[in-house]
């Protein structure tokens, strides 16, 4: 168990989850992980397919009871929601224009009208989708539906953003123009973010931490720094050298949990 | 002739593509023309045989009148206002039986489809009393109701509630589990949830319940109006058999049928426009 050495937080602990364990009948599918994830981090969970990264993301966002331990997010500032959920695969309401899908969230927790209205316009532009705010999904390409999505969790103005491989559905062309994306809307206001992907090349683009879990059951098998600077360019970090090292090291980390989840 | 026909010749041989796409096409809208022709001919030519075999007797005009007798007594019908009475009449009463019976299935249905505890208690009572025949609970009803409106109206309301319940039970169980994930995600209470995620993810199939329920309503309008009642077109078929009308039953008839036809091209378009998010729509 390698764990980086780091300094005491400078920053409050936003997320902290403790000794956490998940069973589903026979399966345990979390065991006992601790993790305190730092306000303003962007914090990615790698592991291969299977290892609970999933449950432990739909825990944080109350989709799923512990078994053992707590997960808890700290408490929003009044009037502020705590987290939003960006999910796997098609999840935005086939029923509702873009426009009202970005606003659910808004009008879930009964925002004013003229609140609502300023922060979907705002996120519309962001995410590209203004022309297309009249348009059912079945309209739109499956990376405008994820942007769909990216814009509701967004509108809603979280303190935590909880994603849950969000884009792993997409083509990869697609794939890393959102990657671009989400760094570009991200840098402005810089929320805590979990992550969950199973794609080493994606958590490094992306994330200050990964921790790597390990195949079933999933435990923390350890947390690595990125220290690559901000902004940063999605397809500049593929020429990086210190990128090519850091996706090689946690190459080594997962190997073994690959090789270990096929058996 | 020569002349034009080398020079058709010609067109092909320098523009063979477009052509081709053009002679497609025509092929197309003729097909769609002849069988829209068609489709109007089928129950024209079914008249005019009817017509022509009861003028020359082959047929026993007491029990099949021509039809252009038919239309000669809707027309005179129509002009009394004795038609537009019974059909009016015959009409509250479905929409009355609808509203009666379909908002309290698609209320119910779709709490059946979100509660599992509610499931499970109401839908043995469903499966239970669904199967028996509409039209055997008349007696039952008239003891009830009585001789007066309601008893028509709850004919319709019984008839459309199971199709619209059952319906939008499966509409709401055929749901996308991530759809309600994403409402719990963003706190959506249970009014919210049934308003944003439920109904709206069940309507297609509420839809569907609604146009089997739209069926039954004519069929159950007709047999309750045929027994208890003393208005309203059921009610104009039974008398008109009683007293040996043979012409007016039929005006009863064709007016059923249209009345039927009429729902059903309303309710399309109802559907058309209430589910304009389907990819298919």
């Amino acid at each position: 168990m390698s764990v980086a050495a780091h300094p005491a937080p400078q920053r409050p602990i936003k997320i902290r989850i403790n000794h956490l364990t998940k069973r589903f009948r026979n399966l345990v599918a979390v065991d006992d992980v601790s993790i305190d994830i730092e306000e303003g981090t962007f914090f990615a969970i790698v592991g291969p397919s299977g290892c609970g990264k999933t449950t432990l993301l739909r825990i944080l966002g109350g989709l799923e009871t512990v078994t053992s331990g707590e997960a808890t997010i700290a408490d929003p500032a009044p009037g502020r929601p705590q987290y939003s959920i960006i999910f796997q695969g098609d999840s935005i309401f086939p029923w509702m224009t873009v426009w009202d899908n970005s606003a659910y969230g808004l009008r879930m927790r009964k925002a004013p009208k003229a609140e609502i209205e300023a922060a979907v316009a705002h996120w519309l532009e962001r995410t590209g989708l203004t022309r297309y705010a009249k348009l059912y999904p079945h309209q739109l390409s499956g990376g405008m539906r994820q942007r769909v999505s990216i814009a509701r969790a967004f509108a809603n103005d979280p303190e935590v953003l909880l994603m849950d491989e969000p884009f792993s559905a997409l083509d990869e062309q697609n794939r890393t123009i959102l990657q671009q994306e989400l760094l570009r809307i991200w840098e402005v206001d810089k929320k805590t973010v979990v992550f969950i992907t199973h794609s080493v090349d994606e958590a490094v683009t992306l994330a200050d931490k990964i921790m790597v879990m390990t195949a079933s059951p999933g435990r923390a098998k350890c947390i690595i720094d990125v220290t690559l600077e901000r902004p940063r360019n999605v397809l500049e970090l593929r020429n990086d050298p210190r990128y090519g090292r850091i996706v090689y090291g946690i190459w080594g980390h997962l190997k073994d949990e690959v090789e270990r989840a096929r058996l | 002739m020569t002349a034009h026909e080398s020079a058709t010749g010609k067109a092909k041989s320098s523009a063979p593509e477009t052509e081709l796409i053009d002679i497609g096409e025509q092929a197309r809208l003729s097909t769609r023309r002849r069988e829209r022709i068609m489709s109007f001919a089928s129950p024209l030519g079914l008249l005019l045989v009817w017509e022509i075999t009861g003028r020359l007797g082959f047929i026993d005009i007491r029990f099949f009148p021509a039809p252009s007798r038919i239309i000669g007594m809707m027309i005179e019908m129509l002009m009394s206002g004795e038609l537009i009475e019974h059909v009016l009449i015959s009409l509250q009463r479905i929409l009355l039986g609808f509203i009666l019976g379909g908002i309290p299935a698609i209320v119910i249905g779709i709490i059946m489809g979100i509660s599992r505890p509610v499931r499970a208690l109401v839908d043995p009572l469903i499966v239970a009393t669904y199967p028996i025949p509409k039209s055997a609970i008349l007696p039952f009803i008239l003891l009830i109701f009585g001789l007066g409106e309601m008893s028509k109206v709850v004919m319709v309301a019984i008839g459309v509630f199971f199709p619209v319940a059952i319906n939008a039970t499966a509409g709401v169980l055929q749901i996308a589990p991530i759809y309600l994930d994403v409402g719990r995600s963003f706190k959506a209470g249970r009014w919210d949830t049934f308003r944003t995620i439920a109904l709206p993810g069940a309507l297609p199939f509420i839809m569907t319940g609604i146009k089997l329920g739209a069926g039954l309503a004519l069929i159950l309008i007709a047999v309750a109006e045929m027994v208890g009642a003393k208005s309203g077109l059921g009610y104009m078929i039974w008398s008109a058999w009683e007293t040996f009308a043979v012409a007016k039953m039929y005006v009863g008839l064709f007016t059923i049928a249209l009345i039927g036809f009429g729902i059903s091209i309303l309710l399309r378009e109802v559907e058309r426009l209430i589910i304009r998010w389907k990819a298919d729509a």
